[in-house]
């Protein structure tokens, strides 16, 4: 048994180590702020999924599509029906054919998935500067660090860039950013956004905010994962420790 | 233990015509086991156990899935996002995937360690490696099916390692894609061989139950089953035991399933596929690592194909490349050192595999190359000349009855 457990930990090890040999060439390790949802009973909180919707709806989705998440989706963020329909209405999409034939657009509804802020990739590109901004509905669970990667480079810009390194043209210096060089600009400012809630938006609330955002929009599922697998485990230590027993009875006799 | 009786009459007269519980009383209640095998033994039921587990949530995912280059990537995030308990289907098929090898490996570790391979089970051995190969054709072709980032390079760098034939390599690479590039008909060949391979793994199953049951199991003494009380009958001595495995197992397993069901993916594949960006560093799933890295140890390319599947060709020979008369490590004092140092080596090219292939990364890959075929090559069939086996017991009743007293 303790050569299993050491076998085991010896492959945890091992993957762990190929995990981390993948991290981007960005160089500094990532901040790790620690979230409402780590580890084994970690949920998301409400209010913070709410503060973080207001900053992506006012800031981010000026340029960032979230093209998997539906406006319906964002009752579990804490919206009522009738502010779905607001955030929905805000943008257009084209309507279906009409009965001659013609293509109008209509308001976005509920139904909808996030209406990307720009037609297609190209005029998004050709609109920053010739870098896309990516859609950000899985930007949690697609870069290595997840929701510590969001939090870093939110926090992560310098006016300066360090001596010898050169920043080109119309790009900014990241410390997290893979090569320094990321082409959206500094966004967290102090009082960026006025909070529903009145909290103070300062810079490090406004990038915990929209991290757990963004967490949510790349695994809606989490509260309800953790918890089903909270009730699963009890019932399985439970099922396991009673075939343990059933096995120690059955096997007594034999000798 | 006697045949199997019944009064009921339908029964009875089922059974006559297809003697299916016949079978079942012989095959998996009264089936003679060795009375002393410990808890490695549970792991061949465990991956049986796992196959059932990916064949359901394969077929429930195929009911969700479109396999287009332009859908395939959102119809997977809408079984995330949209189907009923999609997201528990998903991660229990994709964290499935990674338990099958684990629990495989750990199979295929301690036949290595107990000389299970050596005859009369060199068949067993076979479709074991069979099995293994067909599970590895399995999972590539599964990982491609989400067509993410690194589903997109991983395929196309994989499937151009069959360009390195000569002669006849470009017109494979043609056919695994079905036309010049990794596209659409890519996607459907994999999609439909990703679903017909997994009934090829439950038939080889089956012929290595098969090959099992004519030759029993082997056991952590080596010797084999002499008599009446070296053995016990499958039901419930190892049918509970096995139960027992099943919980712990799936403890383990859920414990990913449920709170990090990303652990052993990549972040890339989270990203959908683009033919016109290319990752940083591609890198195949956890358990073609040592592969991989055998693979890039040897500087020319078909050479380096070729070494790959050597390495896995080599096992077929395990056998008679052992040129021990003994079985278990348990009485072979220098095997049992050698035996964790090729087992300490297999993690290290694992390790190896998914560094970039760059500074001491590359004289440290190739030296285990080196080390992982001198093992089967040069220390087995020496080894069983120049060791000096420990006493083997009378028989197994004889040792665990020694054990007890």
């Amino acid at each position: 048994m303790r050569k299993l457990i050491l076998s085991a930990l010896t492959a945890a090890g091992l993957f762990a180590s190929s995990g981390a040999a993948l991290a981007a060439g960005g160089g500094e390790p990532l901040m790790k702020p620690g979230f409402s949802w780590d580890g084994f009973f970690g949920r998301y909180d409400q209010a913070e999924l709410k503060r973080g919707f207001e900053v992506f709806n006012q800031v981010c989705s000026n340029c960032h599509g979230l093209r998997l998440v539906a406006y319906r989706n964002l009752s579990a963020v804490g919206l009522t029906a009738d502010q779905i329909k607001d955030v929905a209405a805000a943008r257009e999409v084209a309507d279906a054919p009409n009965d001659e034939g013609m293509v109008s657009m209509r308001a976005g509804r509920a139904s909808d998935k996030y209406i990307n802020p720009f037609p297609n990739d190209k005029a998004a590109a050709a609109a920053n500067g010739g870098a896309l901004p990516p859609d950000l509905s899985l930007m949690a669970k697609a870069r290595v660090g997840g929701p510590n990667y969001i939090y870093s480079l939110m926090l992560g810009f310098k006016e300066e860039a360090p001596h010898g390194v050169v920043i080109p043209e119309g790009k900014y210096y990241n410390t997290y950013f893979p090569g320094n060089a990321i082409g959206m600009p500094p966004q967290l400012m102090e009082d960026l956004i006025t909070y529903s809630d009145g909290t103070k938006a300062s810079q490090e609330q406004l990038a915990r905010d929209v991290t757990a955002f963004l967490n949510w929009a790349a695994e809606p599922e989490l509260n309800e994962r953790k918890s089903m697998g909270l009730k699963v485990m009890i019932f399985l230590a439970v099922f396991t420790a009673l075939l343990y027993a059933l096995k120690r009875q059955i096997w007594k006799n034999l000798h | 233990m006697s045949g199997f009786q019944t009064n009921n009459k339908v029964i009875s007269w089922l059974d006559e015509r297809l003697p299916i519980f016949s079978m079942m009383q012989h095959s998996a209640i009264d089936y003679p086991t060795p009375r002393n095998l410990n808890y490695w033994w549970n792991f061949g039921s465990l991956a049986a156990f796992v196959l059932v587990i990916m064949l359901l949530t394969g077929i429930f995912l195929v009911m969700n899935y479109s396999s287009h280059t332009s859908l395939a990537f959102d119809s997977v995030e809408r079984i995330m996002r949209d189907v009923n308990y999609g997201w528990l289907i998903r991660y229990l098929h994709m964290n499935g995937a990674s338990m099958f090898f684990i629990l495989v490996y750990v199979h295929i570790f301690r036949n290595m360690y107990y000389g299970s391979y050596k005859a009369p089970r060199e068949v067993l051995w076979w479709v074991g490696i069979l099995i293994f190969l067909a599970m590895m054709a399995t999972a590539f072709m599964g990982y491609v099916l989400p067509w993410g980032q690194m589903s997109f390079w991983g395929a196309t760098v994989i499937t151009n390692l069959f360009s390195a034939f000569p002669v006849v390599g470009q017109h494979i690479v043609t056919l695994l894609w079905g036309g010049f590039a990794v596209d659409n008909p890519t996607l459907n060949r994999f999609f439909s061989l990703h679903y017909l391979l997994p009934f090829v793994i439950v038939g080889l199953v089956v012929v290595h139950v098969w090959a099992l049951h004519t030759v029993k199991s082997n056991n952590p003494l080596g010797v084999e089953m002499k008599g009446e009380a070296d053995s016990i009958p499958f039901h419930p001595y190892y049918t509970i035991k096995d139960l027992f495995g099943i919980g712990l197992f799936l403890m383990f397993f859920l414990g990913f399933v449920f709170w990090a069901p990303n652990f052993f993916g990549e972040p890339d594949n989270y990203i959908p596929a683009n033919p016109m960006v290319t990752p940083p560093h591609i890198v195949p799933e956890w358990y073609f690592l040592p592969f991989y890295a055998i693979l890039r140890a040897v500087p020319d390319k078909l050479l380096g194909v070729l070494a790959m599947f050597a390495a896995i060709i080599v096992l077929f020979f395990l056998p008679w490349l052992d040129s021990s008369k003994v079985r278990s490590a348990k009485f072979r004092p220098i095997y049992r050192q050698f035996f964790w140092l090729f087992f300490a080596n297999c993690i290290f090219l694992g390790y190896l595999g998914g560094k970039p292939a760059e500074g001491w990364y590359v004289p440290a890959s190739q030296i285990a190359t080196v080390y992982y075929f001198a093992h089967f090559l040069i220390l087995l069939p020496l080894l069983g000349k120049v060791e000096k086996p420990k006493a083997l017991p009378a028989s197994i009743s004889a040792a665990v009855l020694k054990e007890k007293a």
